[in-house]
């Protein structure tokens, strides 16, 4: 075949596939997910029923729930060859690299500073003053 | 999911994509890869110095205000609108790509100026966000809130709150400049003369990107 100029030709003819359709159940998918989050973070701040640790769980399986959808269906990623998707999701996997490397050494240097960093431990005791937000005049900073 | 190819095609010999997809929007998703690292980069940081702090400020007692009703408060109602704004226009805008697919000129200049308004209502909202923030005395470099175990909170919070959301702000200001760019020459017939509206794709995952990544910040500053 001759792609002299460029562009849509060696290309498929995709005139067919767009499926308004399947748009519109990936809309009502992530606008369901992004409920259900809001109602437990809600749910949570009034009673306090679950603990944070596995709630945050939740939320991050949601969370990546809704990036799938979004990848496969709006950005098409989905319905292209498996050439062209393993050369964007492979790189991606960096991520549990360096989401597990960088958790570790944050959580590292807050233990290292609570047994080293007296300062450090001692804010973790003390309560803060109260502030009243909305008073006039304790704004920090300028004006 | 994938394309349903013959068996045997050989799409390396040449005079085809092996990708399948054209040149520009291939280089689309490889930029996008290198922006989604940079996004990963800001939002990982975050998550590390949260690590190493004692404790946090709680994101229900932080974001709660909402526009127009005085004192009474909503966790998390405002962003939730502003997340729904968002997703909203990520349809528009796949329904500008398919409209460009079937080489309907009026249908792709009205999905993209109802994916514009969206932009523009997400800014809106994200204006009014930080202005609040603003004269509650947060801003970087000051932190009126205290943790949640109502310990003194530190200024990282509020300085990785307005870099990350500004940044991605900032993505959405020119994702909604391109869009704009793009709805000019659909109305100038630009693509109608090219005989392809591929460049409208181009501009929908970067759409969708900002999308993708409000997802992500969302959870990290709202939900966590």
């Amino acid at each position: 075949m001759d792609s002299s100029h460029t562009t849509t030709e060696g290309l498929p003819q995709e005139k067919n596939s767009f499926d308004t359709k399947a748009i519109w159940k990936t809309f009502w998918i992530l606008l369901v997910i992004t409920i259900v989050e809001l109602v437990i973070a809600i749910i949570y701040y009034e009673t306090h029923f679950f603990p944070k640790h596995i709630l945050n769980g939740v939320f991050i399986i949601m969370t990546l729930a809704k990036a799938f959808f979004i990848i496969a269906e709006f950005m098409h990623l989905g319905h292209e060859i498996k050439n062209l998707v393993m050369t964007v999701a492979i790189p991606a996997f960096l991520f549990i690299w360096f989401l597990i490397a960088f958790a570790w050494d944050g959580s590292s240097y807050h233990e290292l500073r609570m047994r080293y960093d007296s300062y450090q431990y001692e804010q973790s005791k003390t309560k803060a003053k109260p502030v009243e937000k909305h008073e006039e005049g304790k704004k920090p900073g300028k004006e | 999911m994938a394309h349903s190819v013959p068996v045997g095609q050989k799409w390396w010999s040449g005079g085809r994509s092996p990708f399948n997809v054209e040149y520009g929007k291939l280089m689309m998703w490889y930029f996008l890869m290198s922006d989604a690292f940079t996004f990963g980069a800001f939002l990982i940081s975050y998550g590390s110095i949260r690590f190493s702090s004692n404790s946090w400020p709680n994101p229900n007692e932080v974001f709660k205000s909402f526009p127009f009703i005085g004192e009474m408060t909503i966790p998390l109602a405002f962003v939730s609108l502003m997340t729904f704004i968002l997703i909203m226009s990520s349809v528009t805008m796949v329904m500008a790509v398919g409209a460009g697919q079937a080489h309907d000129r009026k249908a792709v200049m009205k999905w993209m100026f109802l994916t514009i308004l969206g932009g523009l209502a997400f800014l809106g909202c994200q204006a009014w966000e930080w202005t609040h923030l603003y004269h509650e005395g947060a801003w970087w470099g000051r932190n009126p809130f205290m943790n949640i175990d109502l310990t003194q909170s530190s200024t990282n919070f509020t300085n990785y709150f307005f870099t990350i959301t500004g940044f991605h702000g900032f993505h959405v200001f020119s994702g909604v400049i391109i869009n704009i760019i793009m709805l000019i020459k659909t109305w100038r017939g630009d693509f109608e003369r090219k005989g392809h509206y591929l460049m409208i794709e181009k501009a929908g995952l970067y759409w969708h990107f900002v999308d993708l990544v409000w997802v992500f910040v969302f959870t990290c500053f709202y939900l966590l």
